[in-house]
């Protein structure tokens, strides 16, 4: 009777320890998959010259992601710096003054918009941001847009990330504690000073934690950015020009890779290098966002 | 002066707090306007007849149901990883275990990678298998997808389990395995709601299966045939140049939203309801 318990309880804590240890490996796999993959290409151009030339004629082997990654970084800069200050403003307003039920109805606000699926934001900025940009907002700025440009993909990508921020921030408010916020108050500063030199100034590693995971988040964003970013081959000259990011060129070009030499090795680079950069990025955040969850638990 | 900053401020963050919940409301009402004009039984019942993509008769079933094979069978292999794997983490190791905090910290960077290097990876392993685009390729790159979800969100549900039932549990000579069953009884909430998220990930994202499960206007009736899903289904009838089929886009939007919004519904009733059989 207790040997076979016992045996259950082996086997129990075998396969529990394989798959753990399995889909941790999933992580390496990956890495190593797509470095493998991207080698061929690496050691015959250098990492410098795919990075730094914008050359990009696969036919004739020119492989240079210099405009990929130029639109990677427009996209994400205009996406960054429309979203943190609406979330840092609208994260403080829910953690330090609304009430709890406001606080509890717009959790449900920041579930509902993050489980939206790309593809819907996507459609979605066909449908409003894209005719926004090219009928009321670039004739101001420029002879002609089609509205499909770098903006249009900024602006629906700080949408998405959005919830993300938000979610990370209010935990990140919520984890000051309250005994600090009463020290400043006791001290005679009012509720907005004990916000800014408290709780902000408290929560500053936190808010880059946030940001460099928000970062990250819309380095690899694919199907929505695709779908209104234009999707042009050259240096972007102004936010009203169509880009195209790395997740584009790879969702864009798959098809076709196999019949050209060293592209699919290329698509590959391009896919190593959003995992490289974004999984460096999460560890440094999670490691930051674990510190501040153990100092004040403590 | 110091008032003045205060009100400034206060009138911004209602303002950006106004934005956000309008923008919500804004999308929804985008996608119901253009999707329920276009929208029929006959969208959901039937699949793509001749000249479907020119506008003419068909529906998107096959899409509908290609993302209904693959998500079922998705979920099902990422419960059987996940689940054991939250025990072994919250159960087996001790609270303060390195293993645990390096398990978890790992499954942090796995829910940050886009999807479109899961879709590429997956792509990658099927070519060395030797694998075309297939159902079974979808399952596999969603299956990646979604257990670095699944095992975040059960696992926040289990941290929260107090020491003592699991103490009380093993003093009564229980083995580590029974200790497990009975508290398995405790995260049924935490592995629901779980659930539903994963799906509501899994089912919407377009980047992963764009390579892995391919497009058929017929419904799959084996592993290794390709198949249609509902992100695809938009993307690809949206770049239509013919506006029946934008429409038809449109519409398939909307299906794939109300999806979305019952799953996520349902996941509040049911953390909520099942909260119930908490200590």
């Amino acid at each position: 009777m207790l040997k076979g318990r016992l045996r259950k309880d082996r086997i129990a804590r075998h396969y529990m320890l394989t798959v753990t240890i399995l889909s941790m490996f999933v992580l390496v796999l990956i890495g190593v998959g797509l470095l493998v993959k991207s080698l061929p290409i690496i050691q015959e151009k250098g990492l410098w010259t795919l990075v730094s030339t914008s050359n990009w004629r696969p036919f004739k082997g020119d492989f240079g992601f210099a405009s990929y990654i130029v639109s990677t970084l427009y996209v994400t800069g205009i996406a960054i710096s429309i979203a943190l200050p609406l979330s840092l403003l609208t994260s403080i307003y829910i953690i330090e003054y609304a009430s709890p039920k406001i606080l509890r109805a717009f959790s449900s606000v920041v579930d509902l918009l993050s489980g939206i699926p790309p593809v819907i934001y996507g459609v979605w900025g066909t449908l409003t941001i894209v005719p926004f940009i090219s009928e009321t907002l670039a004739p101001h700025f420029v002879e002609f847009s089609t509205g499909y440009s770098a903006l249009a993909g900024g602006v629906v990508l700080a949408i998405m990330i959005i919830p993300l921020i938000i979610s990370i921030l209010m935990e990140v408010f919520g984890a000051v504690p309250k005994e600090m916020r009463e020290a400043s108050m006791s001290l005679g500063a009012t509720k907005w000073q004990t916000v800014k030199k408290v709780v902000v100034r408290k929560s500053i590693p936190g808010i880059v934690a946030a940001v460099v995971l928000a970062i990250s988040r819309a380095f690899g964003e694919t199907i929505a950015v695709l779908m209104v970013c234009g999707n042009f081959t050259d240096l972007p000259k102004s936010i009203f020009d169509a880009c195209y990011p790395l997740p584009a060129l790879i969702a864009n070009n798959y098809g076709e890779m196999m019949s050209v030499p060293k592209y699919e090795s290329a698509l590959m680079f391009a896919a190593f290098l959003l995992f490289f950069i974004i999984v460096v990025f999460n560890v440094i955040s999670r490691i930051v966002l674990i510190q501040i969850d153990k100092r004040y638990q403590l | 002066m110091k008032k003045l900053e205060e009100r400034i401020f206060k009138f911004l963050m209602i303002g950006s707090t106004a934005l956000i919940l309008s923008l919500l409301l804004y999308i929804l009402y985008i996608i119901l306007m253009k999707g329920l004009p276009s929208l029929s039984w006959e969208m959901i019942s039937q699949i793509p007849s001749g000249g479907f993509y020119l506008g003419k008769e068909g529906g998107i079933l096959n899409a509908i149901m290609g993302s209904l094979y693959l998500i079922f069978f998705s979920v099902l292999i990422s419960l059987c990883i996940s689940v054991p794997v939250v025990m072994y983490l919250n159960f087996t190791l001790r609270r303060k275990s390195k293993l645990a905090a390096i398990a978890r910290l790992t499954f942090d960077v796995l829910f940050g990678i886009p999807s479109i290097v899961y879709g590429a990876f997956g792509f990658t392993v099927m070519i060395y298998f030797g694998l075309q685009a297939s159902l079974f390729g979808g399952i596999i790159a969603i299956t990646l997808l979604i257990i670095p979800v699944m095992i975040r969100s059960i696992d926040e549900v289990a941290i929260l389990i107090p020491n003592e039932l699991i103490e009380a549990t093993k003093s009564l000579g229980a083995t580590n395995y029974e200790t497990i069953k009975v508290v398995t009884r405790q995260l049924l909430p935490g592995i629901s709601t779980a659930v539903l998220l994963s799906i509501g990930r899994g089912i919407g994202d377009a980047a992963t299966v764009l390579f892995t499960a391919g497009y058929t206007d017929s419904i799959p009736s084996s592993l290794l045939q390709p198949t249609a899903s509902l992100p695809l289904a938009i993307f690809f009838q949206l770049s239509s140049p013919i506006e029946e089929v934008q429409n038809r886009a449109y519409s398939a939007a909307l299906v794939l939203t109300i999806i979305i919004l019952i799953l996520s519904f349902s996941a509040r009733y049911f953390s909520r309801r099942l909260s119930k059989n908490k200590i």
